[in-house]
């Protein structure tokens, strides 16, 4: 009996169903299941299959619905109707797009590398679901409880990264391998304010676990933690190729960038990961920083429409943002990561480290246990440090990265030649 | 142990989303820097000066509709200057505040294309886009009740225009001029203090006076650059003499200046379409020409206007048939396009195109 | 700086994302013409024409054919020859109008629709027999006694040929004697064509 599942709602009642029994008792409070005695196991996986059809089915229904509700959303903030001819609103729009991409035809290059290739679209979506495991959706709705949930989430997540460089390599075409230098270049230097951000969390939440960190925020993080949530919100919109950091597809640069060659249901799948990836991405800002399925009231029964109501205000963050910024060149944005995000992050883990010692050990009776009323004096430091801390850094890396391009000295101009094309 | 580099050719186009129609820029990168660039355009050559040779005065002009066609009006309006010269025809007064009206608030719709094409350019997905199609929009439908057209207008004539406007164009009018400052003060706030806009234009492409004048630039371009030349001042045509502007004037040339120079442009060519309604007056709209006209044999005439984009000329000459023996065009994207190279070489790619838009070409008057 | 450029433009577009949408639906909501609008789908009165071919020769493409035979029966105004042939190829058509500004008895005026798609070229051709039969909503484009009638073609009646009245611009009027249209070759090359067309 795997120890993860144990806690899922879904994995139990479906587990009971079909296979209680005396020797689980302890889950299933004795009452038999369908399958006779010795057929634990095929409950077991029966049930964990239920939960990753509900998962991996959720997750792509969820893209589908992030297009419509981006194209809708969208459109509005540009003045615009957006689709609204297929069903009400146009809420069956997605799955029109899908049908005509499932019947255009699948195009391989002829000089592409076939095997990366196909491989993309699968590592892509992959990664992306593998990450969707530890997040609550709601009290006891998750798949696993990993006690290093956090670590799990940046490790998944940075599988992205190989995922793009092997679209834009096996492509052979030139845009895509700009897409796709570009994009390593930007994910790799991404990766570490990301993953710093995260230490101010865990430090205060005193576990790596997801469930933990819910159950910690007894005031949202984003109130103690206002530089971890923004520089977190920063660094996940350049992994997700978000405005302003969106270079790696930039299409008035580089067409569609590493997925140039994609055509067809390789494409949907590329895309749904993408999108997927909003809504995953929204789901952890929310957990970790607005305290997940918790609410002010309810949170036990409500818990997943508290959790929806807050992925949907940072997925209307992420839209927002993608309708009004344009995008920043990648020597801005690798300056921005390097010279601003990281410093950043260092001067919270410090500052959050100070905090939690002086709070959590120093002075408290119970070690690592930090009071509401401890956040809250910790949350008017923070906040104050943050406005103080960006403005500093805002001026020191504002010449930095309006430094002008050099112009480039070290290669002669290629000789022309009469064009006979 | 180095590791071994080498330039890569791309061709930027054809077909691409952000080359302003049907251009190729064949660059070397190396890296992201662009190490060589070399525009390569004809793709959209439609032979408009030979057509010219086998088209009546009055027919050629639906032929410059089609030259800078978010640009109609100026280009009408350069046309008809060309053959009012040849012909020694003088444009009664209302003719040509009606002209001087159109043809600024065509500047108005062009440079709001300009504008709203570098900032998606620059990455902004269409929204800023939008909101200057939006107004663009307006302007057309008054285009439509002057002429019954929206983007091919033929509005112009030799000696005028074709009819005076309609009695509801004014009103019309007032509430688009209204409504302008709402527009303006919107681009302002999303476009001229963004950071993001600001650090990606702000000292890129900058283009030296010197640099500008050695190519010839023209327009929104050479202001940028920081000379007040505009032929609305030299040379002053229609009626511009009659009404107060100002030429706005970058400081260094860059990518930001020439968006600042188009905006403010926007502001004072409103300013001149409020000054034309003010002093218009009635009287006939159209100097009295026959249908065909007959410009007596070897004459020459080069009509010249400030075009959105630059020095837009039209030089004819005649002899003596119903067609124009040649028709030079002087179109300022061409001439503004061959400084490009100057611009680009050592920046980035993005850089690329975010210059490419802000010098603002269009590809049927490139190619004509 | 610090940012608040980049608020600024946020609450710009949260404005616009308040505000009711700019564009509108198009096949169920129509934005209005102006009744100068140039459409195609021109209005033809055959009554007025006399198939002299004036909007064949100052079409800038030549798309317009006409071809005609002697009539024996002269009871209408013009009507000397029989219209055999009066093809518009608007596939081809730039919509500039100058046909309708040529025109003398003006017997020719531009459309007011602009939905005649088509999935063949072919079709795009409009014959004779179409314009005869079409319902004949002419746009106000050069014509400027619609506009003193304030006729608008969108909600108004089709006029018949008799409604549509004569133009009378001063300057214009010189043209539509008829007299100053003429075609020489140009440069000493060739004769004129024989069959008027």
């Amino acid at each position: 009996m795997g120890p993860f599942l144990r806690d899922n709602v879904v994995f139990r009642e479906v587990y009971c169903w079909l296979g209680g029994s005396e020797s689980n008792a302890g889950l299933c409070g004795g009452a038999d299941g369908l399958l006779p005695a010795g057929f634990e196991w095929a409950a077991y996986f029966a049930a964990g299959f239920a939960i990753i059809l509900i998962l991996v089915n959720g997750a792509l229904l969820g893209a589908a619905a992030f297009v419509w509700a981006e194209r809708r959303l969208l459109a509005r903030f540009q003045s615009r109707r957006g689709p609204n001819r297929w069903g009400p609103w146009g809420v069956l729009q997605p799955i029109a797009d899908l049908l005509k991409l499932l019947i255009k035809e699948d195009i391989i290059p002829h000089a592409a590398d076939r095997v990366a290739f196909t491989l993309v679209p699968i590592i892509m979506l992959m990664a992306l679901l593998l990450s969707l495991a530890v997040l609550p959706f709601a009290k006891s709705a998750y798949l696993v409880n990993l006690n290093i949930g956090v670590l799990y989430i940046v490790a998944v997540s940075s599988i992205t990264t190989i995922a793009i460089f092997m679209a834009g390599w096996s492509s052979a075409n030139k845009y895509a391998m700009f897409g796709a230098m570009r994009g390593v270049a930007m994910l790799i230097s991404y990766e570490i304010p990301l993953v710093l951000s995260l230490v101010g969390v865990v430090l205060i939440a005193g576990s790596m676990s997801l469930v933990s960190v819910v159950e910690a925020q007894t005031i949202p993080f984003i109130i103690v933690q206002p530089l971890g949530a923004l520089i977190f919100m920063l660094g996940i919109s350049a992994e997700l190729n978000r405005t302003p950091f969106d270079i790696l597809e930039a299409e008035s640069e580089i067409i569609a960038g590493y997925h140039t060659e994609y055509s067809g249901i390789k494409f949907a799948l590329i895309q749904a990961a993408e999108m997927a990836g909003v809504l995953a991405a929204s789901g952890f800002l929310a957990t970790l920083f607005l305290g997940g399925w918790s609410g002010p009231f309810l949170s036990g029964q409500l818990g997943a429409l508290w959790f929806l109501a807050k992925l949907g205000f940072f997925v209307f963050l992420f839209i927002w943002i993608r309708a009004t910024f344009p995008r920043l060149r990648i020597d801005q944005i690798m300056a921005f990561a390097w010279k601003f995000l990281l410093p950043l992050a260092l001067i919270n883990i410090a500052v959050t480290a100070v905090q939690v010692y002086f709070f959590g050990f120093y002075q408290a009776e119970v070690p690592g246990e930090i009071t509401r009323g401890e956040l809250l004096i910790m949350a008017a430091i923070n906040i104050p440090l943050a406005l103080v801390s960006i403005a500093a850094f805002g001026r020191v890396t504002r010449e930095k990265i309006r430094v002008p391009a050099p112009r480039f000295e070290g290669l002669a101009p290629i000789p022309r030649t009469a064009e006979v094309d | 142990m180095p590791i071994r580099t080498e330039p890569v050719t791309v061709n930027i186009g054809p077909q691409h989303p952000s080359t302003h129609g049907v251009l190729r820029l064949r660059v070397t990168f190396d890296g992201e820097v662009i190490v060589d660039v070399e525009p390569i355009f004809g793709y959209l050559h439609r032979g408009s000066e030979k057509l010219a040779e086998e088209r009546n005065y009055v027919q050629v002009l639906t032929l410059t509709d089609r030259l800078d066609y978010v640009a109609s009006m100026t280009n009408n309006q350069a046309y008809c200057l060309a053959v009012e010269k040849l012909m020694g025809v003088e444009v009664p007064l209302r003719g040509q505040y009606l002209r001087v009206l159109a043809a600024e608030l065509q500047r108005v719709a062009s440079h709001l294309v300009a504008v709203g094409f570098l900032l998606q350019d620059l990455g902004a997905l269409a929204t800023p886009l939008m909101y200057c199609f939006r107004f663009r929009e307006k302007i057309l439908d008054l285009f439509e009740m002057l002429c019954g057209a929206r983007i091919t207008v033929s509005y112009m004539r030799p000696g005028g225009v074709f009819a005076d406007a309609p009695p509801d164009f004014w009103p019309a009018l007032d509430v688009l001029l209204a409504e302008a400052s709402e527009l303006v003060a919107e681009l302002e706030q999303l476009l001229m203090q963004n950071e993001i806009v600001l650090i990606r234009t702000k000292n890129v492409g900058v283009l030296p006076l010197e640099t500008a004048i050695a190519h010839s630039v023209s327009g929104p371009v050479l202001k940028a650059s920081g000379l007040a030349w505009d032929w609305r001042k030299m040379d002053p045509y229609d009626v511009y003499d009659r009404v107060r502007f100002d030429v706005p004037v970058g400081d260094r040339g860059d990518n930001y200046d020439r968006l600042r120079v188009r905006i403010e442009e926007v502001k004072q060519s409103l300013g001149i379409v409020s000054q034309c309604v003010e002093q218009i007056e009635p009287g006939p709209a159209r100097a009295e020409l026959p249908f065909v006209l007959r410009p007596p044999a070897g004459a020459e005439a080069y009509g010249r206007v400030e075009a959105p984009k630059g020095e837009l000329g039209f030089y004819l000459v005649s002899d003596g048939s119903i067609a124009p023996y040649r028709c030079k065009i002087r179109s300022p994207s061409l001439i503004n396009l061959t400084v490009l190279r100057e611009l680009l070489i050592g920046w980035k790619l993005a850089d690329m195109i975010v210059t490419l838009g802000s010098i603002d070409i269009n590809m049927g008057e490139v190619d004509r | 700086m610090y940012g608040f450029g980049l608020a600024k433009g946020l609450m710009v577009t949260l404005k616009n994302f308040i505000n009711p949408p700019f564009t509108t639906q198009y096949p169920e909501e129509r934005l209005p013409q102006h009744p100068r609008f140039r459409g195609e789908e021109f209005a033809w009165y055959e009554e007025r024409c006399t198939g002299c071919a004036s909007c064949a020769k100052y079409c800038p493409l030549g798309i317009i054919k006409i071809v005609t035979s002697p009539s024996e029966t002269a009871i209408l105004e013009g009507d000397k020859y029989n219209i055999d042939v009066f093809d518009i190829d608007i596939g081809r058509c730039m919509f500039c109008g100058l046909c309708v500004e040529a025109c003398p008895y003006d017997a020719l005026f531009m459309g007011s629709g602009f939905e005649r798609g088509r999935y063949q070229r072919e079709e795009l051709v409009i014959g004779v027999d179409e314009l005869r039969e079409a319902v004949k909503r002419p746009s106000s484009w050069f014509r400027p006694q619609l506009e003193e009638a304030q006729y608008d073609p969108h909600t108004g009646e089709p006029l018949a040929w008799e409604e549509v009245g004569r133009e009378q611009w001063p300057w214009h009027q010189g043209e539509k004697a008829g007299a100053r249209i003429d075609w020489r070759p140009r440069r000493g090359g060739g004769e004129p064509p024989e069959d008027g067309a």
